[in-house]
């Protein structure tokens, strides 16, 4: 048997990252969804093609051009440089960086969708009833999309737990700073101690399962009772 | 940056999708101002506008408040604007209960009130709808919390974009007499869109006429239908309504005696109590005029009156409408008949001839200043039962 000890350094590892990411793609996604569901710019499916790109680019060539953005020659670099540090790229802040990238499109397109569902209608009501716009935001267009943020939420945690490749790029394989889960299965399989990849592949298995039934539940019961 | 106190002076001049808008009118600030005019013609682009939700070229002032203006750049933000608006659809939010939505405006107001929560709820029946949802409510119910909604957010001027456009026939019904007993109870000026010649002549005391994206005419909704040169007295269905005080009652025949502007008229019914103004409609194709005053007619009200102007109704010139004024002198109020050329040329009527007006309907059109649901009370009482 083996100590199961040492299997919680990369869970709660890639539980933090997961939330730290999440909470930061919700602070970025609100208002870029925002822009996208309402803005005229010509220009605006650019962006938001832009913002899709992690959806069919292959994880390593992002995780490449993030390797190179985060590292010493890069602006990661030049940010590192500020708080004394040489790179970006192998830490903990650099998977952020590259977990929010890689996740923003599955965390803006639900936002985007149900910001574009409310329609121009209740925020010229509010409009109309002395709410400010970013009042009306807040207190009309927020609560009308509660679905979308929930399932962009759910979806970009589940999506940052699951991430390979771009770690795999710009993170390497540092025990407690950039050995997320996906990474230890791998690292476990080489090595051929099956015991422990089948605990924590099981144990993902598991979660995935919780996530996407918890998902359908709850937009089921938003659907029925939101209205 | 002031203007006149009194009036809403609305000019907005732009390009809107197929074709030019451009309005002047002012409508004065109480009463209800109906725009009145076919669907597509720019009025809920005007509306929109003094709203502040759409932008075009000109100049808004609300009783002496200037909301926009372009020689000195001015453009008021919707929510800096106090209107009430109520949409075409109730437009509810549907995070929020009835309740949620009544207080939605009212939060977010000038804290001194001129429309209490109590007396939105009262005047509106909402009282048991306050702890419900939306979802479970009719379309007369939606509609009237919308309308309460509004009135809550403490406007100095009403915006309604036909209200009961989207409803059906019973709810339709059901929303009328809230809106009388609105329009009797708060001196709020309102702006009210139609495209419905039955609401305004319920409703409205001033209209301003619309064809095209331009003002046709502007003025009190008696003036209008009376004119021979503007498309309300060629409806089929032409009326005038004229204001008129209940001063006495026929006990023995169950009338009652209405005192308009040149004349006397009868209503059958207690319609009123004495002393009350009331809306009277009096159709075109009502009205038949005679030389002298008929004796041996079953008709009641026979006033003189003199004509004013005889137009043709339709191309070919048979039928005619003939405005008069009411009383000997031709001082009163202005009503229309419709004749034929025959009648016309066998009568010799022309302009200054003075005739006698036989009206053989005389409708009521208001229900009258109580809120709907005081008048149920009030049906309960002689039925007895009461202690």
């Amino acid at each position: 048997m083996f100590p199961p000890g040492e299997l919680w350094p990369p869970i709660l590892l890639t539980l933090e990252l997961a939330s730290v990411t999440t909470v930061l793609l919700l602070a970025l996604g609100t208002p870029l969804s925002w822009w996208l569901a309402r803005s005229h710019a010509p220009w605006k499916e650019a962006v938001a093609a832009v913002v899709a790109l992690p959806l069919v680019l292959p994880p390593t060539v992002l995780g490449f051009y993030l390797l190179i953005a985060l590292g010493p020659d890069g602006p990661g670099g030049w940010i590192a440089g500020l708080f004394g540090g040489r790179t970006l790229a192998f830490s903990f802040a650099g998977l952020v960086v590259g977990s929010v990238i890689y996740s923003l499109p599955f965390v803006v397109q639900p936002i985007r969708n149900a910001f574009q569902a409310i329609g121009e209608r209740p925020l010229e009501v509010a409009a109309t009833l002395r709410a400010s716009p970013w009042d009306a935001f807040w207190s009309v267009a927020v609560p009308l999309a509660r679905p979308g943020f929930l399932t962009g939420a759910i979806l970009g945690f589940a999506h940052t737990v699951g991430e390979f490749g771009v770690v795999l790029m710009i993170g390497g394989n540092i025990p407690g700073e950039t050995k997320v889960l996906s990474i230890a299965i791998y690292d476990y399989v080489e090595t051929l101690r099956w015991d422990q990849a089948h605990v924590l592949a099981g144990g993902m298995l598991a979660f995935a399962f919780v996530v996407v039934l918890a998902m359908l539940l709850l937009e089921k019961r938003l659907a029925r009772g939101g209205k | 940056m002031s203007g006149n106190p009194a009036i809403i002076d609305v000019r907005l001049a732009g390009r809107l999708g197929t074709f030019d808008l451009d309005v002047a009118f002012a409508a004065p600030m109480h009463g209800i101002t109906a725009l009145f005019g076919p669907s597509g013609c720019g009025k809920t682009t005007i509306l929109r506008c003094i709203a502040g939700l759409q932008r075009l070229p000109g100049r808004l002032a609300v009783g002496g408040e200037v909301w926009q203006d372009d020689a000195p750049r001015i453009f008021r933000r919707p929510h800096a604007r106090p209107v009430g608006y109520v949409f075409q659809e109730a437009s509810l939010f549907p995070h929020l209960s009835v309740h949620g939505n009544l207080t939605y405006g009212q939060r977010r107001a000038d804290p001194a009130e001129t429309v209490r929560f109590d007396e939105a709820v009262e005047l509106l029946g909402l009282g048991g709808l306050l702890a419900r949802g939306t979802a479970a409510l009719s379309g007369g119910e939606r509609q009237r919390v919308a309308i309460g909604r509004a009135l809550l957010s403490q406007p100095r001027l009403l915006l309604m974009d036909e209200p009961l456009a989207a409803l059906d026939g019973p709810s339709r019904d059901e929303i009328l007499p809230y809106l009388e007993a609105l329009h009797a109870a708060l001196s709020l000026p309102v702006i009210y869109v139609s495209h419905d010649i039955a609401e305004v002549e319920r409703l409205a005391d001033t209209v301003v006429l619309m064809d095209h994206g331009r003002v046709q005419a502007s003025g009190r909704l008696t003036d209008l239908q009376a004119d021979p040169n503007l498309p309300l007295i060629h409806l089929p269905q032409a009326a005038v309504t004229i204001e008129a005080t209940a001063v006495e009652r026929d006990r023995t025949y169950g009338l009652t005696v209405f005192s308009a502007e040149g004349g006397r008229l009868l209503v059958p019914g207690k319609s009123a109590t004495l002393g009350a103004r009331r809306r009277l409609r009096i159709s075109a194709a009502d009205v038949s005029l005679t030389l002298s005053a008929a004796t041996d007619s079953s008709i009641l009200n026979k006033l003189p009156a003199r004509i004013v102007s005889l137009a043709p109704q339709d191309a070919d010139a048979i039928q005619f409408n003939v405005v008069l004024r009411l009383g000997a002198e031709g001082h009163g109020a202005r009503i229309v008949a419709r004749v034929t050329r025959k009648s016309r040329d066998v009568l010799q009527l022309a302009p200054g001839s003075a005739v006698f007006a036989q009206i053989k309907g005389v409708a009521l059109v208001t229900a009258g200043g109580q809120a709907p649901h005081d008048g149920l009370k009030r049906k309960e009482r002689p039925g007895g039962g009461a202690p």
